[in-house]
């Protein structure tokens, strides 16, 4: 289900990293939960982000949810598809439905993160 | 049924439903040179004034009504709206006064406002009313205003406003609108505020506690006295969201227990009609330390009459235009005089009745996470027919096929799948039978004929709406005849 | 009177389902201590009958309905045809909630999404929310929401805008990290281009002018939005009398971002000043950003056109302390009555109704200026009021009036030192010739 080689966060966010470029998406759970997108804002290219800081909003008709970014860096690629087609986040959570594409800053940030182990093992646990 | 049409499909160059007397002034046509003038509005309408009527009278056919249905919208109040009322607010001495019309021509219309404050004041134990806020949400708003005049006023404005996870949207919305950061305290196992967590919470910081009483479960916060304690102890203010005082009217007032500001809603406790989403009203009670800030103007009963006092140094300043909703109020004091002070405190006693017997009539049959008693609503949840797949709206949307308006679900937070259901006073016990038998059917049916809820409603003028497309792809006017 | 269903067999029996001895036994849940022991101190219940002759008896003590009136000033004397009455007092709209579910809630949701359309077509703009409470506090959330969109700090509002709604703007803003400053007014009654220009700057979210403003003068919107825009700011247009709207250009031609105002005038009675309506509309780029309720048109799952509620994410039921407003409760049955005196009078009808408003008023400027120790206070056009300055004061001719029998214009000395001596007269379709012919007269009486 989850992809083996991304690291999530407690908010249900994903991270997929190549080199330096670290891309960013909401899980599955997380698409679940809100039920249909209808709307996804999205920060502009170039922006900084801190860890924790809000990368943009995921809306559905009757619920909203902040993305929070899991790591430091510059927004280098937004996924503009999001703009016209917010259902591919339904449809394809931890591919074409990703969210952005950071720069990162700060390698270590990783470390904060949990494996797919981890986080299928956080789902199944009373937290979440 | 076929959809009525748009107005604007039905409209076609020179009909008309409208005519004014010839103009009787001598015209100046080159009086218009130098103003700038609109061109055409393309696709305004024009139709028969019968085209209008049948319109309207149609459109009205497909709406849910208290006149027609029994609507137990949770923490709404749907009661019936005495149509004496309605009468009274049309008298054309109260409709067609001038709001800057020289005071000693209108001592009527503040005689009216001056008597409800006195009505208010005696209902709630405060000690000023103002009745300017236009609906509940707008009381809220001025409410902090108040506070946050008052603590200045103290030197000590503060920066964080407590509100129980439980609460009603508006409450941590009105707050941040007056520039205040809001910290959610979580609720015990009764469904009432934890004095430990608010204990935790309410620091040097916490300028106020917005509590609802009895609560969006419909629980009364017993503890309220010790509640009271706690905020003041630490500086604060206590204000109590009166939304649901129809369950109190003569059996407690706030005003004597430590609460400091209290918003009502004239279009929930007090009979006005909600008109498919106002006009309201939200008059905001005070206890004596923040009548200073309270809004101008403040009408003043002297010697000579009724006044408008304007000039209060310590005011927040206007809210709004003029002095509020004036024909909404003179509704409500209608229903206060109506009533009498037997007939309000009956209006608590038979709302919590009724919502009693209707939890007593369905416990067991839909799941109530809270056990704590209740007062005039009760809020169910889906959990039971969860497990078959059932979710709540599907329940509320088979009630329509019932005949009869589905409850609350979009609050309170603190209970998935939320149905909240409030009677009312005024309702029959056919009426209440009824909707009991139509939830216990429904019940029934999600475990034998689920497919029949998912689906539902299927007597309705629409079947049910694709809320989704509407959001991804906003059509928010008639932008012209489609192909 | 009372308005309960129960029999006392019922209550029992209910009582006796529940396991509760008496209805005193079911507040048991509010501790003794607490509870009031006394019966409340109101007046003694009336009957109907009662009733109508005791509010009969207090409207009695308005005075105001035996005079002509000349008041205007925010709150206008319009005809309302019949139809607006009839059809908005139907039970079916007057008594619902909020259409929160949608399949039983189709009347109200159309007629709020023909009341969009109709709001966006009178403005000039793309869309339009399904009203706030009245003009005043919609033009304090078209600033709240200029702040929310520019990110910046300031707005220059006209010191033409109304009073009432620049004191409430202020008192919007006061806990929140916005400054308002005033622009005066020129000579013509119209904003100081160059005051503005001088006092905008890259810190300014908005510029908030009023057309026709509060001295009865309608404004050069293209030449204020220009300005505005210039510095990346926004241009807010509030309208206090809509009527106008029926003549005069669409401030969203002249480039207007957003449009707050005031509804009233649209099939609504004086009623001492409320139940008004807040209109409110703007450009589609700033849709997430805009508060207040939407309906929008979708589809039923066979297909049939129907309406909803729409982007609710924006509002406090679901954002809460991060929605675009607290407002809740709006004024939709004031809402139901402009879209049927809207869709009565037709495009013809509003047009008819404001060149009327238009020539009367004119027509009364003229007589009344003509008159000796009567001036003109201001040079720019007007549409149905206007200003006008006496020679040793106002004070003796709205004496002279009122003992006529006549109500004359609203004095402008509290609300603006310097006109002093001036007061803002209103003409609607509602006065004939000889009304004002008869003002005319007893101003003339007075002054000479």
């Amino acid at each position: 289900m989850y992809p083996k080689e991304y690291r999530f966060t407690k908010d249900h966010e994903w991270v997929k990293v190549e080199g330096d470029t670290a891309t960013i998406g909401i899980t599955d759970f997380a698409q679940k939960q809100l039920g249909d997108v209808v709307y996804v804002e999205l920060p502009a290219v170039g922006k900084t982000l801190d860890v924790h800081q809000t990368i943009g909003v995921v809306e559905s008709v009757k619920a909203v949810s902040d993305v929070y970014s899991p790591l430091s860096g510059e927004v280098i690629a937004i996924n503009e598809d999001l703009n016209n087609s917010p259902e591919t986040l339904n449809h394809d959570p931890h591919g074409k439905g990703w969210i952005i594409r950071l720069r990162l800053k700060n390698k270590s940030d990783l470390d904060q993160l949990m494996t797919v182990g981890d986080y299928e093992k956080f789902l199944e646990g009373p937290a979440s | 049924m076929s959809r009525e049409p748009l107005i604007f499909e039905i409209s076609a160059a020179t009909k008309k439903g409208f005519a004014l007397p010839q103009l009787d002034v001598p015209e100046k046509k080159d009086a218009l040179a130098g103003l700038p003038v609109r061109a055409a509005m393309p696709g305004f309408p024009q139709v028969s004034e019968v085209e209008v009527v049948r319109h309207f009278t149609r459109l009205s056919q497909a709406n849910f009504c208290i006149d027609t249905s029994f609507y137990p919208l949770g923490s709404c109040t749907m009661k019936y709206n005495p149509k004496i009322n309605e009468r009274i607010a049309a008298l054309p001495d109260f409709q067609g006064s001038h709001p800057y019309a020289p005071q000693d021509l209108i001592q009527g219309n503040l005689e009216v406002l001056k008597t409800l404050e006195d009505c208010l004041t005696e209902i709630t134990g405060m000690d000023a009313i103002t009745l300017q806020p236009s609906a509940g949400a707008h009381g809220e708003l001025v409410g902090m205003m108040l506070i946050r005049a008052c603590l200045e006023d103290r030197g000590d404005p503060r920066q964080i406003v407590l509100i129980p996870d439980s609460a009603h949207g508006t409450n941590p919305s009105s707050a941040h609108t007056c520039g205040y950061r809001v910290r959610e305290v979580k609720s015990n196992s009764n469904g009432t505020i934890d004095l430990d967590a608010l204990s935790r919470e309410m620091t040097g910081e916490a300028a106020a506690l917005m509590v609802t009483n009895p609560n969006t479960l419909g629980v009364f916060e017993w503890d309220i006295l010790k509640i009271c304690e706690i905020v003041h102890a630490k500086g604060g203010l206590v204000y109590m969201d009166g939304a649901n005082m129809n369950a109190l009217v003569g059996k407690f007032r706030p005003g004597d227990m430590g609460i400091d500001v209290i918003h009502l809603n004239l279009h929930k406790t007090f009979s006005t009609p909600h008109g498919g989403g106002g006009p309201g009203s939200g008059p905001v009670g005070v206890k004596k330390h923040l009548e200073p800030f309270l809004p101008v103007p403040i009408v003043e009963r002297g010697a000579a009459g009724y006044r408008l006092d304007f000039s209060r140094p310590k005011s927040i300043g206007r809210v709004r235009s003029f002095y509020g909703n004036f024909l909404v109020m003179l509704k409500a004091l209608a229903y206060i005089h109506s009533l009498g002070a037997a007939g309000l405190k009956e209006v608590a006693e038979i709302a919590v009745l009724n919502s009693n017997y209707i939890r007593k009539s369905l416990e067991g049959v839909y799941h109530l996470k809270y056990a704590s008693p209740t007062l005039h609503e009760c809020v169910f949840s889906d959990k039971l027919q969860k497990e078959r797949g059932i979710l709540n709206i599907d329940i509320a949307k088979r009630l329509i096929d019932y005949g009869i308006h589905p409850p609350t679900m979009s609050f309170p937070l603190i209970v998935p799948g939320a149905l909240m259901i409030e009677p009312t006073e005024t309702e029959s016990r056919r009426d209440l039978d009824q909707f009991i038998e139509a939830m216990k059917a429904i019940a029934r049916e999600a475990v034998e004929t689920p497919e029949v809820l998912k689906s539902a409603p299927h007597v309705a003028p629409v079947r049910r709406l694709d809320e989704t497309a509407a959001a991804r792809n906003p059509v928010l006017r008639w932008e012209g005849p489609k192909e | 009177m009372s308005y309960i269903s129960l029999s006392d067999q019922d209550k029992k029996e209910m009582l006796d389902r529940i396991g509760v001895s008496s209805l005193d036994d079911l507040f048991c849940c509010i501790p003794d201590e607490i509870r009031l022991k006394r019966e409340l101190r109101l007046p003694p219940p009336l009957t109907e009958p009662e009733l109508v002759r005791h509010f009969e008896t207090i409207g009695g003590k308005n005075k105001e309905h035996i005079h002509l009136s000349f008041l205007g000033a925010g709150a206008y004397r319009h005809h309302i045809p019949s139809i607006v009455d009839y059809l908005s007092s139907r039970g079916e709209f007057i008594s619902p909630y909020t259409p929160y579910q949608p399949e039983v809630s189709q009347g109200t949701l159309q007629v709020i999404f023909e009341y969009q359309t109709l709001v966006c077509q009178l403005t000039g703009l793309e869309i339009s929310n399904a009203s706030l409470y009245e003009g005043a506090s919609a033009a304090a959330e078209a600033v709240l929401m200029a702040e929310r969109i520019k990110g910046r700090s300031r707005i220059q509002v006209a010191g033409s805008v109304h009073p009432q709604y620049r004191e409430v703007i202020r008192t919007y803003v006061k806990n929140l990290a916005i400054q308002v400053e005033e622009v005066g007014y020129d000579d013509k009654g119209q904003v100081d281009i160059e005051s503005l220009k001088r006092q905008i700057d890259n810190g300014t979210s908005a510029v908030v002018c009023q057309s026709p403003n509060f001295l009865g003068v309608v404004e050069n919107l293209d030449r204020l939005s220009e300005v505005a825009h210039q510095n990346q700011a926004l241009f807010v247009a509030v309208v206090a009398e809509a009527a106008s709207l029926g003549l005069l250009q669409p401030p969203g031609a002249a480039g207007a971002d957003i449009v707050a105002g005031e509804g009233q005038s649209l099939g609504l009675p004086l009623s001492f000043g409320g139940p008004y309506l807040g209109f409110m509309a703007c450009r589609k780029e700033f849709l997430r950003q805009f508060p207040g309720r939407i309906a929008g048109e979708t589809k039923d799952v066979e297909g049939k056109r129907g309406f909803v509620l729409t982007l609710s994410t924006r509002e406090q039921h679901i954002r809460r302390e991060k929605a675009t407003s607290n407002i809740c409760t709006n004024q939709a049955w004031c809402a139901l009555r402009a879209t049927i005196f809207l869709e009565t009078l037709g495009q013809e009808g509003m047009r008819e109704l404001a060149y009327q408003n238009f020539q009367k008023a004119n027509y009364a400027l003229g007589s009344l200026s003509a008159i000796k120790g009567v001036k003109r206070k201001f040079g720019g056009p007007v549409f149905n009021e206007f200003v006008l300055e006496f020679e040793g004061g106002y004070k003796k001719v709205a004496d002279h009036l009122l003992s006529n029998g006549v109500l004359g214009g609203l004095d402008l000395g509290p609300f603006y030192p310097a006109l002093k001596d001036c007061a803002l007269f209103c003409v609607t379709e509602v006065h004939s010739k000889a009304d004002i012919d008869r003002l005319a007269g007893l101003v003339e009486e007075v002054v000479r």
